[in-house]
């Protein structure tokens, strides 16, 4: 981890970045009813809101927030799954979009960029085809890239995969059908079948939440075991800030703190974690139960709102601060920035106006059912 | 049953709820298809008791087996007793006739499933079932719909807009609380809840399970929360019992089994708990794997996976010590365990 981080904290080559995303917005049409449909123009949501963020090699980024926040959408968007609404995409220089259409010169074919990034579902049962054995499936990606390959080198690299995955002996685990596993050994296979293609970027949502707590830790360091032996980067999704904290302290990534289509904090998970600087990092905190019962007091939700606001408006200004317990008069017209250097910077980024000392926000007048103003410090 | 599974019992004073010898089986003739084995415990009136299991543990039977609810073909026996308030004449939970049972289980004692959505008719708004089940037990609906309002507000709904609507119209939080408001219209004493937040953010879980903290003390409820999820269950929970394949291990305060665990299986399910304080190295994988029920292992369900286990724990079922006043495990080695898997919740918090 140590010769990791040192890594992270110097400036990297642009050779060293695999996917680059600029300024990505990701619009989704609202699903209508028939009747509304008939008449209304269709609403949209704006899953993902003018994001930038670079995903270097051998690296992890964990993406928390709540549901609706645009995490997955912003995953797949970084995989190349998702067609960005505005901003580009770039894996290794070529964009992404432009390769798939054709347009301009594309010196990475997009086939190539398809398979360099690859994903493991939250549900890896329904991912697997239930009436094929594990070998069968495991063969088709590697039959499909790869036609040349022998049969015996094929079966001799999903061999080693699968032992190496700790699903001995191989042979037996090949030969059976997805129902014959546990949920862990099909989150296993999920595995092995991205990392066939020797993927520069696996996205992983939610691969750990649905397991068993005992489970999370060991599927973590398997995680972390591959991605250090295959030098892959890993984009992981999650609403388990434990989990995030874990895999992206462990391999010296970052952790991204996602709300309404905006990174709102990101940097070093102990940075972002043990001194967050933006109000929502501190309740996703609070929401995260301590194990000791002594210390975890049964105190009223942190927020003015538990629900959060409908997406298709997003609140103006500061989009948290219908539910921010720090919000001001300032917040509710002023949007706050995360700053040029958070796509790339080994250093936390926030976007809340309580990390300018000087802004407006400290003069102007708290929300309803805000608590008591105080005066800017370095260290909120 | 063994006579040694009597030691340490779990006697207390005033139980609400009294289960005894409970298993739960599919097949009478073989123990193999035994999804709950023997479990003694008392649900004490006004507490919180959490059941923490991890998948396939039993932890849902044991619910509903506390109601009589376990679907066919699983057969309950040993007994579940029902004190009322005030000293009315106890219920045998396991032997009400059908209409008896029906009129208990949301009068006496409500449930709530995860996931909202499937125990909301689609095609029925909020407002409709609250009436719907208030006629059905023949309350009065006005006054009854005057507490729903009371209940989603002391829930942060608003009683307008939720009573108007369809459940698919509702956020997964907010229908999630109207399911919980639903279940408590009846006045019941006791809400059973299966993991109640388990498909819901951390946020919404959290916000709930505060929320329900001041419900229980509102209205003078006795709550059993059962879920996977042991650091979500320890600050509400007064007391927690551990559950490993189907059958129970360790019954604490909180307290007492987040500080001084005496099981192994509780302790490095401690440790195995991935959360943001603890030192990231100081988290352990459980090795092994869960028994399926047609492979219960004789002796302690937990031998094959124990670094304690000794010949005796393979062949004979392990008797409850009373490690500590109101805390007992069943274990052979519970002096033992302590040391033999090392856990410290003063290192992990607050790192
Ligand atoms: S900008 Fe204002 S509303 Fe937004 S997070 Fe900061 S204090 Fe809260
Ligand atoms: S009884 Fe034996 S096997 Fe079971 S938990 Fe105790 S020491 Fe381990």
């Amino acid at each position: 981890m140590s010769d990791r981080a040192t890594t992270t904290g110097t400036t990297r080559d642009d050779d060293d970045i695999v996917m680059s995303l600029e300024n990505v917005s990701v619009d989704f049409e609202k699903e209508q009813g028939v009747v509304e449909s008939l008449f209304d123009e269709p609403e949209t949501v704006q899953a993902v809101s003018d994001v930038s963020i670079d995903i270097p090699e051998n690296d992890v980024l964990a993406l928390v927030g709540e549901s609706g926040c645009g995490k997955t959408t912003l995953g797949k968007t970084i995989i190349g799954v998702q067609r960005p609404t505005e901003g580009t995409v770039a894996y290794r220089g070529q964009d992404v979009w432009d390769a798939k259409d054709g347009r301009g010169d594309v010196t990475v074919p997009f086939d190539d960029i398809r398979r360099s990034l690859q994903m493991i579902h939250q549900d890896p049962g329904a991912a697997l085809n239930p009436n094929r054995k594990v070998l069968t499936t495991l063969e088709a990606p590697l039959k499909k890239w790869d036609p040349e390959m022998s049969t015996e080198d094929r079966r001799a690299r999903i061999f080693a995969l699968l032992d190496r995955v700790g699903m001995e002996p191989p042979e037996d685990y090949a030969h059976r059908f997805p129902h014959q596993l546990s949920g862990g050994e099909q989150q296993r296979i999920a595995l092995v079948r991205a990392l066939l293609m020797n993927p520069d970027v696996i996205l992983a949502d939610e691969a750990v939440s649905a397991l068993d707590v005992s489970l999370r830790v060991e599927t973590m360091n398997l995680l972390l075991e591959l991605q250090e032996q295959f030098n892959t980067s890993f984009v992981f999704i999650s609403h388990n800030l434990s989990n995030a904290r874990y895999l992206a302290q462990e391999a010296g990534g970052r952790i991204g703190i996602m709300y309404l289509g905006e990174i709102v904090e990101i940097g070093p998970p102990d940075e972002v974690l043990n001194d967050p600087q933006h109000p929502y990092t501190k309740v996703l905190r609070w929401a995260t139960a301590d194990l000791d019962p002594t210390a975890q007091e049964m105190t009223d939700p942190p927020v003015r709102s538990i629900d959060i606001p409908d997406p298709v408006n997003p609140p103006s200004g500061c989009r948290f601060h219908t539910r921010c317990p720090e919000a001001r008069e300032a917040c509710t017209t002023t949007a706050p920035e995360l700053g040029e250097e958070a796509a790339t910077a080994s250093e936390r980024c926030a976007a809340c106006h309580r990390t300018d000392p000087d802004h407006e926000y400290w003069e102007s007048e708290p929300l309803d059912g805000v608590e008591a103003a105080e005066s800017p410090t370095l260290n909120d | 049953m063994q006579e040694h599974r009597t030691q340490g019992g779990p006697d207390s004073a005033d139980p609400i709820i009294e289960a005894r010898n409970v298993c739960v089986t599919y097949d009478l003739e073989h123990r193999d298809a035994m999804v709950l084995d023997d479990v003694s415990i008392d649900l004490r009136r006004g507490e919180i008791l959490g059941v923490v299991g991890e998948s396939g543990s039993g932890k849902s039977m044991l619910a509903n087996a506390m109601m009589d609810a376990v679907e066919e073909p699983g057969i309950t026996t040993g007994e579940v007793t029902y004190y009322p308030e005030d000293g009315g004449e106890p219920v045998d939970v396991l032997d009400l006739p059908t209409e008896e049972l029906k009129e208990f289980r949301w009068e006496e004692v409500s449930m709530v499933f995860q996931g909202a959505l499937s125990s909301f008719n689609p095609t029925m708004s909020i407002r409709g079932h609250f009436e719907e089940t208030l006629a059905a037990h023949d309350y009065d609906v006005e006054a009854g719909m005057e507490r729903a309002r009371q209940l989603l507000g002391d829930l942060y709904l608003d009683p307008d807009r939720v009573l108007d609507s369809y459940a698919h119209e509702l956020s997964g939080g907010m229908s999630q609380r109207a399911l919980i408001a639903l279940s408590l219209v009846l006045e019941p004493q006791v809400l059973l809840m299966d993991e109640p937040t388990a498909a819901l953010d951390l946020l919404m879980q959290r916000s709930i399970l505060s929320l329900l903290a001041d419900i229980k003390a509102k209205y003078d409820l006795t709550i059993l929360f059962i879920t996977h999820d042991l650091p979500l269950v320890a600050g509400l929970a007064d007391r927690l019992a551990i559950l490993y394949a189907f059958e129970l291990a360790e019954v604490g305060t909180a307290t007492q089994i987040a500080h001084d665990s005496k099981h192994p299986y509780t302790r490095a399910l401690l440790q195995a708990v991935p959360n943001l304080d603890a030192p990231t190295d100081s988290m352990r994988p459980i090795e092994g794997t869960a028994p399926n029920p047609a492979h219960v292992p004789d002796g302690c369900h937990y031998a094959p996976r124990c670094p304690l286990a000794t010949r005796e724990c393979h062949e004979e079922t392990p008797p409850w010590v009373d490690v500590e006043d109101d805390h007992r495990s069943a274990c052979f080695h519970s002096d033992e365990a302590e040391d033999a898997v090392p856990f410290d919740l003063s290192e992990v918090s607050d790192a």
